[in-house]
């Protein structure tokens, strides 16, 4: 008998234990950006950038080349690499307060030059590396160490919707929510990646992919808590879609796309347009 | 002098009359730059503006960034794939850069920032200064490193040592920063823009970042966290930094060897100084000029072997003593180093040095 291997590491993942803790969605989203790497035959032209964050530790788990990047500067590393070879693919991991706070001038300028690569947002909404304080995205009323009483707008803000704002610049070519909660929204994620790849494959611009991602140790919640966490609650503020895709061949008009998809976020059966 | 790279003292060629800054842009584009980030700041602001223009008929990449938090990052990522790359700014520009630059030294990273500098603190103006001499020769941003600083006095030196700052950068694996002034920026003087040597090839691709064909996956990065490789790191880059305090050091003699007096200055002080000390030595005064030409290393040697013959030091800035308290540790308590400087835009007359001189001498 002939035994057919039909799951497996992906080659672009190295074969080493992570040390991300259990429940952690960067295992998962290194496992989707790895298969994209894989599919596409991209490990030979790769360079990864990994800014401050949990993930700052990427390399260790990816056998492509890679840099590490100051917190909040990944983009502009990744501009600079793809500026001087053009030939690279260039893909940043961002956490939220990475790419949301410290680094929103990079985020919004590189997209809005329509740098040819991909940005993978992670989030969590709340500095994990740190220890759980609040980040750009933290929700209304969640309490993190540094919102003891629960965050609230009046004081820090609301939560920022950066799916939403990178659709609003001309250089960008596609973005897109998904989050990593059951194996058909897992699916989806790594179908966004594949298109946000796809667009800097082709040479279309900034493809960007927002991914929601529970940070278990500072929710304190076990692994399946959190994911209900994120089904009700995290989902619930940051509607899941394609809030936009203007690369070749795409098919559908994003605002249709988002709304119908706004519609039944956070039920746990997210529908979408395409 | 110093066994591997030398000041290109006389220059044979045809002499164009040339604004500083554009100098400099001239001598980054025939040392081959492949890439320049920058953000607008007076009083460099012709150095992206010519090179927005040059720098892509040549093939290159010019990206005006969004801050110089981002440009100097840009720099680093594009130095990361082995092209030479540079930024230039000024006063707050360069402050912010300071985490970048500390990255580009930890990663070992050979890259060109030039500054020129604009009075301060603060916002300050667009006067020229060098007050910026702590902030560059001391590494500037946080940890243990350093930056090699070359500080030109002319526009010749401002096309020099800018196309031998990429060699210096590429030599080491560390950034290079230029660290010229205001002055020396808007000034036009003739200056001859052909490479004063052969640009040496240095190879890069044992650790650039190219994609992984054919070998192993490469990562470049300054956290290291098993174990003491942080430490090792710091070790290893020390090292790096005494082969460059014996290898690299330049500096200028101008009528040292029968001296009495001696004024130490770099850049436009020592302009300045050279022209006070010449109207004394037509006194009767016999007084030199050393001028550091790299501030990082100092020619720490070249000054002591002075101090062993020469009785008294003057030294001259455009800050209010920098500089000096290097000098002070080099040639030793029991030799006097008097001091003139103005800050905050104030550049020294030759008259006020020229009286400082005298005070000094007697
Ligand atoms: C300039 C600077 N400020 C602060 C830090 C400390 N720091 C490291 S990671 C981080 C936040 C990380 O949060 P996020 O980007 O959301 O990533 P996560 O760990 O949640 O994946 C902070 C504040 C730093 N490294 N550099
Ligand atoms: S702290 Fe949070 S983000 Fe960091 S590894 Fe643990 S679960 Fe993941
Ligand atoms: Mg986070």
């Amino acid at each position: 008998m002939t035994v057919k291997k039909v799951f497996g590491r992906p080659e672009s993942l190295c074969d080493v234990p992570n040390l991300y803790c259990s429940g952690c969605g960067h295992g998962v989203a290194h496992r989707l950006v790895a298969e994209a790497i894989d599919h596409f035959g991209l490990r030979d032209r790769t360079v990864a950038v990994a800014p401050a964050g949990c993930s700052v530790l990427l390399y260790d788990y990816f056998d492509v080349d890679s840099i590490e990047s100051a917190h909040g500067r990944a983009l502009a590393v990744g501009t600079g690499i793809k500026r001087a070879n053009p030939d690279l693919f260039v893909f940043t991991y961002q956490g939220d307060g990475d790419l949301a706070s410290i680094g929103m001038c990079e985020t919004i300028h590189t997209a809005n030059r329509g740098e040819n690569l991909t940005a993978i947002f992670i989030n969590n909404a709340v500095y994990g590396m740190t220890g759980g304080q609040m980040a750009p995205t933290t929700l209304l009323g969640q309490t993190t160490t540094t919102t003891p009483n629960g965050r609230c707008a009046e004081m820090e803000g609301a939560p920022m919707k950066m799916a939403e704002m990178m659709a609003t610049f001309d250089g960008v070519v596609y973005s897109e929510r998904v989050a990593l909660y059951d194996p058909r929204q897992t699916i989806r994620a790594r179908k966004a990646v594949f298109k946000a790849f796809e667009a800097q494959i082709n040479n279309e611009g900034f493809g960007f992919v927002e991914i929601l991602a529970a940070c278990t140790t500072n929710l304190k919640m076990t692994p399946e808590r959190a994911q209900q966490w994120l089904v009700d609650d995290l989902c619930e503020t940051f509607p899941l879609g394609v809030y936009k895709d203007v690369m070749s061949g795409a098919k559908q008009e994003s605002v249709a796309s988002r709304e119908s998809v706004g519609a039944t976020a956070g039920s746990g059966s997210v529908k979408h347009a395409d | 002098m110093n066994t591997v790279f030398t000041p290109a003292a006389q220059r044979n060629g045809k002499l164009t009359l040339v604004q500083g800054n554009i100098a400099l842009a001239e001598g980054a584009l025939h040392a081959g730059l492949d890439c320049y980030f920058g953000y607008p700041i007076t009083p460099q602001n012709q150095v992206p503006e010519y090179l927005s223009a040059k720098l892509p008929e040549r093939g290159g990449a010019f990206v005006q960034a969004e801050s110089e938090l981002a440009s100097i990052n840009m720099v680093l990522g594009a130095a990361s794939t082995g092209a030479r790359a540079m930024t230039s700014s000024s006063g707050p520009g360069i402050s912010l850069m300071q985490e970048g630059i500390s990255f580009l030294a930890g990663d070992e990273l050979p890259a060109v920032i030039a500054n020129v500098m604009r009075c301060g603190p603060g916002m300050g103006g667009i006067k020229p200064t060098q007050g910026d001499y702590y902030q560059a020769t001391r590494g500037g941003g946080h940890g243990d490193y350093h930056t090699i600083v070359l500080a030109p006095a002319s526009a010749q030196e401002m096309f020099d040592l800018t196309y031998q700052a990429f060699d210096v950068a590429d030599t080491y694996c560390n950034p290079v920063l230029i660290l010229a002034d205001a002055i020396l920026g808007q000034m036009k003087e003739p200056a001859v823009l052909e490479p004063p040597y052969e640009r040496k090839a240095i190879k890069k691709d044992d650790w650039s970042l190219t994609g992984a064909a054919g070998r192993k996956a490469r990562n470049i990065r300054s956290m290291l966290l098993a174990g003491d490789d942080q430490e090792q790191l710091n070790y290893k880059l020390e090292k790096k930094y005494e082969r460059v305090k014996q290898e690299l050091p330049m500096w200028e003699c101008i009528d040292t060897e029968d001296a009495d007096l001696i004024v130490v200055a770099f850049g436009t002080s020592a302009r300045i100084s050279s022209s006070a000390a010449r109207l004394a030595r037509a006194e009767g005064l016999k007084v030199g000029v050393f001028r550091p030409i790299t501030l990082f290393p100092f020619p720490e040697e070249a000054l002591r072997d002075l101090a062993s013959k020469v009785g008294k030091f003057l030294v001259v800035e455009m800050n209010l003593g920098q500089m000096l308290h290097d000098v002070r540790a080099i040639v030793g308590h029991d030799i006097p180093v008097s001091f003139y400087g103005r800050p905050g835009g104030g550049v020294p007359t030759v008259r006020e040095v020229l009286e400082n001189i005298k005070e000094s001498v007697s």
